[in-house]
């Protein structure tokens, strides 16, 4: 068990390697850093000067791999792959073009972004996972065939549909909440509540599709009869049996997501001018950032294989069968 | 005459490509009979094919808006011939009144008159400020402006009609072919009981109720701007028609991108296991384990610094924003193969533990062939069930992108950009509700439609996952 | 009568129609008797037990009829009320204990849930029955056991488990359905143990559903035989194997295969059971029947009850010997003489890594096969027998080269094939060819059968030209008893005993000396089994080719095969010609699985050897000789050497401390 998390702990680390490589490549490779200087300081004013001065400014002008020029270490650490792509391992972001420190805004605008993030996701999954429940409980029936109905016309709405339709109606007609902006303290719920509940709106559809799916996938199963032969009543056969083994199918798609609730989300933040991480990646994007794409990028995917390891270990608490071997 | 110029986008060219491939593949379908009874359920399917209508009057939509062409310019004789630097489509000729008749700015659906005040002179009253009548909406009506209601009720009356026809004339051509060699009447009788194997009743009444939206339509967009007009007062049911090429592109050129790339991978990782199974494992977890709208959004800007600093790769405007569109779908492609390709690795891994794979090898089947002849075809169901449930969530994620400005050129009129720029507009007082409400109709017509026909696929391929 | 089902009729809604699967079947079980419902699949036995106990398919369709308990009228009982029954008074076992179970729940728990239900018992008074439960069905340990889930438990364990959660509600009926199908036949001997002595004990009823003759003769009281959803004849134990009646019930006694129908062809049943939806009016069994006689196609037979033995059919002549109908005749000639050898086994070996730990080091090996020489000799049959886990199936694919052998050698006509690639692997497995067991499996359904069968002449580049090839195809369909217009058709419209015969046309076709057949008979039905045996032995016969039989079916042995090898965990522990091994087994192993078959005769249930346990996993064999854990003689050296081999008889070698 230990020996295993261990195991994925370490087999992280070459994956986190890779994304390095490709984010380094993708940054410095394809483009190189003279080509970012044009396009930042924009075509008119391009000199070679000018482009000296932009990359010196944010430590560009190191050669990429290997510095020949260096003695000793600083072969590899004078690099702009050391310099910016290696030291995000440690934490070091380096500095956004407005000159902040990346890791410290990164540490301000968490909060935000899960206080937005948490309850949707909480929200939505105990939604989802009781409508879906009560879809399969009466399945093929009317109710089931209008709530499948019902699921797939939401999950052909557009996402933007959701924000937009529900800004507009509950905040601009019925003025109910402030239609953008962030407070802290107790009052910080008016502000999160509308941002909340169209999240968990717009994952309605698609989510209880799939766990609907999943239940029933148990409903067909031999222990399921089992249990009915014993003489349980439905809703036992449910609750004790189903749910159960459905929740191992379901942990795989839920938990990998946790970690990544941190980053908080594009759309909901930036319509409603929640100062969390999604807005700061979509300012970084409209404001050709790099330094911040980069981190995020890197943030992205160091949650995203804790949510890998996380659910390895949730596998061990719902699953017997892993848990003792 | 005028002569033209063919224009052949690169994304035509894929879009008449993935045509060719669609129309071989149905050669093969009929000439398989496995796969022949699969897709007889998909017809038998009355949701799915009454989706399958809609979904073929958008794709018709898309392939006349792929046939490009420049106009040629006047010169003088002698002189070698200029052609215009606008790129035009056979669809923008067919509808060249909507295209071209422009009003001011915002203009309400069967407005007659513009959305904002302005100050006209007005001979003998000085100058006034009021809402200046539209150059083309309602031109027709002059002075009657407030006739608008019955106008249109009476053309869309009559547009109706004609539809009617044209609706009896396709049904009882259909009727005919159903009841071939049969007494007369007997293939109404049996359309409408519902006793064709091909859901010919559900393809009907779409298109009945198709026809009587569509041709209404397009009859008064010729009078009145149907859907309003944006704020350089452009029409926005052009600009829907326009958007929906860019929609199909982005859900078909990028499925079809990743394809091979998952297919192959997939199998080979499942087939031979060992290190290459390794390899291709560590490759689609690093992959899978950056944020997609992150690694999109990497990869969006660093192309856009490229096509920034290669202005001379381009002749038309339009080049660079087809050549944006497909890099976006390359890109799009390189971030959601790794779903598919773990999909059909654990298939593999499955079929390849199969006797009549074994038997194969007995024989010492190669490989090669081996993945060809006895496991590729037995994953073809999960590779088109995958085609057609990714379609919809690509024609959404356009939207999304374009509104955070990852997606589409901001010149290439799609979903996306229509809602990005509608977007503010609601914030006015009064509001401006048409481009918003039309653009999300239209993708929601559009990805419903894709949505049902990919469920009625996958039940006639994957009976288990109903 | 406790149980009495009467004109019960059930379906399964297919469209806009109902199916009848069951139709008008009655019958009544007493206190304390065992009714043994007997069919092949697809007859409707399975559909009649759900449909007792109210647990049909969501498809399925109550149509008419009664059944009733004590009195009590189960189908029109509301069902909140129903639950009551279930479980409680009535308990159902079924065939898949290893899906059977919930796997993520302790076995504590789901015997705990049938007693809080109807008993109302929980805390400490549950546990103490629940611990009293295990022990009567034979689980040692009970208290630390019944904190274990699941896969913790071998399949006969998790069977035992299932018959004490079917206990745990004091059933007065209990229904086991094919309760030992999945089993191995030791495994199956004590399950069959078990159910007898609680029977007795408990004084409950019980409904068996079965395929099995064998099962049927060593545990029921009476017996009621299906055919295409409707009873055909019930009779006492006594009276139904004395002297079966229905022609049906004649004809499945003697498709199966026997020592003493050693050398003859077995009798078959010509065609298929006619599909649901097109059920004939008169007798069902009409177009497959020996005795089909006009009348039979018109109307279908009522009941004739003679001294408690009552059967359905038109024909009255039950007096004639059945064995005067079916051809008993030679086919083959047993006598082969001992040719060269022509494919031999040394010391095969092999050993699938376990992985552990956190550099994933190999910390242990399955032995699947663990040192295993046999030879096989051209045109004869050798049976490779034993339960599942023992690396039979292992050792057909070693032989062919689909796994690499560990260690070992295999030498096909003098040439070792260890190592060999290429061509030259494929020139030589032009020799050797392999039927599979499921012949669902093992033909690609995208492909027509005539590409099937092309498949192996075009990689080994048999026959040159279409026409020759075409030729060839269609001469190899009518060898295996299928028409020529088959090479057009795709593999789902055959059954599954058609398509073990495309199977068997396609490794023909590159004309091998040698067919590993691995199990082919065991997905089938009596009478289709029947055919594939006689096929075999008709092919073997005019084409000389050599068998290695793998089967756990010892009728199935007893009846074709020339020499005979044992396996247990990965070795072979006897050897020798058929006779010797199965008329003087010299090891305890042999003995003890050649006496663990129920046969099916009135005599059937002499059974004198169980072994205890079940076979330990290969990744940890005991000790010494591996048998020595369940060996009623086990020995103290029988615990630290493994006892090598000793030649009885100039043909028979075992592997025993007990022989000298």
């Amino acid at each position: 068990m230990l020996a295993y998390i261990v195991r994925r702990l370490l087999y992280a680390l070459p994956i986190l390697l890779g994304v390095n490589l490709i984010t380094f490549a993708l940054f410095f490779v394809v483009n190189t850093p003279d080509d970012m200087a044009r396009m930042q300081l924009g075509v008119k004013r391009v000199t070679p000067e000018a482009i000296q001065k932009w990359k010196a400014e944010r430590g560009y002008d190191k050669p990429l791999l290997l510095n020949a020029e260096a003695g000793g270490l600083a072969v590899l650490t004078e690099t702009v792959f050391f310099q910016k792509s290696a030291r995000m391992f440690v934490g070091d972001f380096g500095r956004a073009e407005d000159g902040r420190d990346i890791a410290r805004e990164i540490g301000n605008r968490m909060g935000p972004s899960l206080a937005i993030a948490l309850p949707t996701f909480i929200l939505g999954l105990f939604v989802t996972v009781t409508f879906a429940l009560t879809l399969a409980f009466f399945r093929a029936s009317a109710f089931d065939f209008w709530g499948v109905v019902l699921c797939v016309a939401m999950m052909s709405i557009s996402g933007l549909f959701y924000i937009i339709g529900g800004q507009y109606l509950i905040s601009k007609v019925w003025r109910l909440v402030p239609i953008s902006g962030y407070g802290g303290g107790l009052e910080a719920w008016r502000f999160l509540i509308l941002p909340v509940l169209i999240g968990v709106v717009s994952g309605i559809g698609s989510s209880t599709r799939w766990y609907r799916t999943i239940f029933l996938e148990e409903v067909g199963k031999d222990y399921v009869r089992t249990a009915r032969a014993k003489g349980l009543p439905e809703t036992l056969v449910f609750f004790r049996h189903i749910l159960r083994n459905a929740l191992i199918p379901i942990l795989t798609g839920v938990v990998v997501v946790i970690p990544l609730l941190f980053m908080g989300s594009l759309l909901t933040e930036s319509f409603f001018g929640i100062p969390g991480l999604g807005s700061y990646t979509i300012d970084a994007i409209n404001a050709q950032d790099f330094a911040v794409v980069r981190s995020m990028v890197f943030i992205g995917s160091v949650l995203y294989i804790v949510g890998l390891i996380l659910t390895d270990i949730s596998y061990t608490l719902v699953d017997p069968r892993i848990r003792f071997e | 005459m005028m002569g033209f110029q063919i224009v052949l986008l690169w994304s035509d060219i894929l879009i008449w490509l993935l045509v060719a491939a669609g129309v071989g593949l149905g050669v093969l379908i009929v000439r398989t009979p496995p796969l022949l009874s699969a897709w007889r359920n998909v017809g038998a399917n009355r949701v799915g094919m009454a989706s399958a209508t809609v979904l073929l009057a958008f794709v018709l939509i898309g392939l006349l808006d792929s046939l490009h062409y420049r106009v040629a310019l006047e010169g003088k004789p002698g002189q070698k011939t200029q052609y215009a630097v606008e790129v035009l489509s056979v669809l923008d000729a067919l509808v060249t009144p909507l295209r071209t008749r422009n009003e001011k700015t915002y203009s309400e659906p069967f407005a007659t008159r513009l959305y904002a005040k302005e100050t006209v002179d007005v001979p003998g009253q000085g100058t006034v400020r009021e809402y200046p009548r539209l150059k083309y909406g309602g031109k027709h009506l002059a002075e009657r402006e407030d006739e608008v209601a019955a106008d249109a009720g009476f053309t869309a009356f009559r547009a109706g009609v004609l539809a009617f026809l044209g609706w009896l004339a396709v049904a009882g051509i259909v009727s005919g072919v159903v009841g071939h060699g049969e007494a007369p009447g007997t293939g109404w009788r049996r359309i409408w009981r519902g006793e064709t194997a091909f859901a010919w009743d559900a393809v009907l009444v779409t298109l009945a109720l198709m026809l009587l939206v569509a041709v209404p339509l397009f009859w008064l967009s010729g009078q009145y701007h149907v859907f309003g007009t944006d704020k350089v007062g452009q029409d926005v049911l052009y600009q829907i028609l326009k958007s929906v090429r860019t929609g199909l592109i982005i859900g078909l050129v990028t499925t079809l991108v990743m394809l091979p790339m998952a297919v192959l991978l997939g199998i080979v990782a499942g087939y031979y296991r060992g290190w290459v199974d390794d390899v291709i494992q560590y490759i689609y977890t690093v992959l899978n384990s950056i944020p997609g709208v992150l690694l999109i959004a990497a990869a969006v800007l660093m192309m856009q610094v490229v096509i920034d600093t290669h202005p001379q790769w381009f002749s038309t405007a339009a080049e660079r924003a087809d050549l944006r569109l497909l890099a976006l779908c390359f890109i799009l492609g390189i971030t959601s193969w790794t779903g598919l390709c773990r999909l059909l690795r654990g298939e593999t891994l499955k079929l390849r533990e199969l006797e009549y794979i074994q038997a194969a090898q007995t024989f010492g089947v190669s490989s090669w062939r081996i993945i060809i002849r006895h496991i590729l075809p037995n994953l073809m169901h999960i590779v088109i069930i995958a085609l057609v449930m990714d379609f919809s969530g690509l024609v959404l994620a356009e939207a999304v992108l374009s509104y955070v400005g990852i997606g589409v050129d901001p010149t290439m009129t799609s979903f996306g950009t229509m809602i990005n720029n509608a977007r503010m507009e609601l914030g006015r007082e009064p509001v401006v509700w048409w481009s918003l409400t039309a653009a999300f109709a239209a993708m929601f017509i559009l990805v419903l439609a894709a949505n049902l026909f990919a469920d009625a696929v996958r039940d006639a391929f994957d009976p288990r996952a109903a | 009568m406790m149980l009495t089902v009467d004109r019960l009729r059930l379906g399964f809604a297919a469209g806009k129609r109902v199916l009848a699967a069951v139709d008008g079947i009655s019958f009544s079980i007493a206190k304390g008797e065992t009714f043994a419902l007997l069919g092949e699949s697809g007859c409707g036995k399975s559909v009649t037990a759900q449909g007792i106990m109210r647990l049909l398919p969501p498809a399925g369709r109550v149509l008419g009829g009664s059944v009733s308990m004590e009195g009590q009228s189960l189908l029109t009982l509301p069902e909140a009320d129903m639950r009551a029954w279930r479980g409680g008074r009535m308990a159902m076992i079924f065939q898949e204990p290893a899906t059977s179970l919930n796997p993520v729940l302790t076995v504590g728990q789901q015997i705990g849930e049938v007693l809080e239900r109807h008993l109302g018992m929980t805390g400490a008074a549950a546990t103490g029955r629940m611990v009293e439960l295990l022990r009567q069905v034979g689980i040692a340990d009970p208290e630390r056991r019944l904190n274990e889930y699941p896969f913790q438990f071998s399949g006969g364990m998790k069977q035992r488990v299932m018959i004490a959660i079917a206990l745990a509600g004091e059933p007065e009926l209990l229904i086991a359905d094919e309760p030992t199908t999945a089993l191995d036949v030791t495994v199956q001997a004590q399950i069959l143990d078990l159910l007898v002595r609680l029977q007795a004990e408990r004084g409950m009823a019980i409904l068996l559903i079965t395929h099995d003759l064998g099962v049927v003769a060593r545990m029921a009281h009476r017996i009621g035989v299906m055919y295409a959803g409707e009873l055909v004849e019930v009779a006492s134990r006594e009276a139904f194997f004395s002297q079966p009646r229905h022609p049906y019930t004649q004809a499945l006694f003697k498709a199966l295969p026997d020592m003493s129908r050693r050398g003859q062809r077995l009798t078959t049943i010509p065609g298929q059971v006619p599909s649901l939806a097109a059920m004939p009016a008169g007798c069902r069994f009409a177009e497959r029947c020996a005795r089909v006689m006009p009348v039979c196609r018109e109307q279908s037979p009522v009941w004739r009850d003679e001294q408690s033995h009552a059967v359905r059919c038109h024909w009255r002549d039950a007096g004639v010997d059945a064995d005067a109908a079916g051809g008993g005749h030679e086919i083959t000639d047993l006598s082969v003489s001992a040719g060269k050898e022509f494919l031999r086994v040394a010391d095969l070996k092999v050993h699938f890594p376990i992985r552990k730990g956190l550099l994933q080091r190999t910390v242990g090996h399955v032995r699947a096969v663990d040192g295993l020489s046999l030879a096989i000799l051209p045109g004869r049959t050798l049976a490779l027998v034993g339960e599942s886990g023992c690396g039979k199936t292992t050792v057909g694919k070693a032989l062919l080269q689909l796994i690499p052998p560990t260690e070992g050698s295999v030498l096909l006509g003098g040439q070792p094939l260890v190592g060999l690639r290429g061509a030259r692997l494929r020139s030589a497995r032009r020799h050797m060819q392999m039927i599979f067991q499921d012949p669902f499996a093992s033909l690609n359904p995208r492909l027509r059968v005539g590409e099937i069968i092309a498949e192996g002449m075009d990689a080994l580049a048999v026959v040159g030209d279409a026409r020759s090839r075409r030729e060839t195809m269609a001469a190899l369909l009518t060898q295996v008893g299928l028409p020529e217009e088959a090479i057009d058709r795709y593999p789902h419209e055959f059954s599954g005993g058609q398509r073990q015969r495309i199977a068997v046309a396609r490794a023909l076709a590159v004309q091998p000396s040698l067919l590993i057949c691995d199990e082919p008979t065991s997905a089938l039905d009596v009478s289709v089994q029947a055919q594939i045996l006689n096929l075999l032995k008709k092919l073997q016969s005019e084409l000389g080719v050599a068998y290695l039989f793998i089967t756990h079916n010892f009728a199935v042995v007893e009846y074709l095969a020339h020499d005979i090898a044992v396996m247990y965990l990965g070795r072979i522990v006897e050897r020798g010609r058929a006779e010797e091994v199965l008329r003087t087994p010299k090891h305890p192993y042999t003995q003890a699985l050649l006496s663990a078959i129920p046969l099916p005769r009135l005599e059937g249930a002499t059974a004198v050897i169980r072994l205890s346990g079940e076979t330990p996993s290969p990744a940890n064999p005991p000790s010494g000789c591996h048998f020595h854990p369940r060996c009623p003689h086990a020995m103290d050296v029988c615990r630290s050497r493994y006892p090598e081999p000793v030649d009885v008889t100039a043909t028979q070698r075992v592997s025993c401390h007990l022989l000298p």
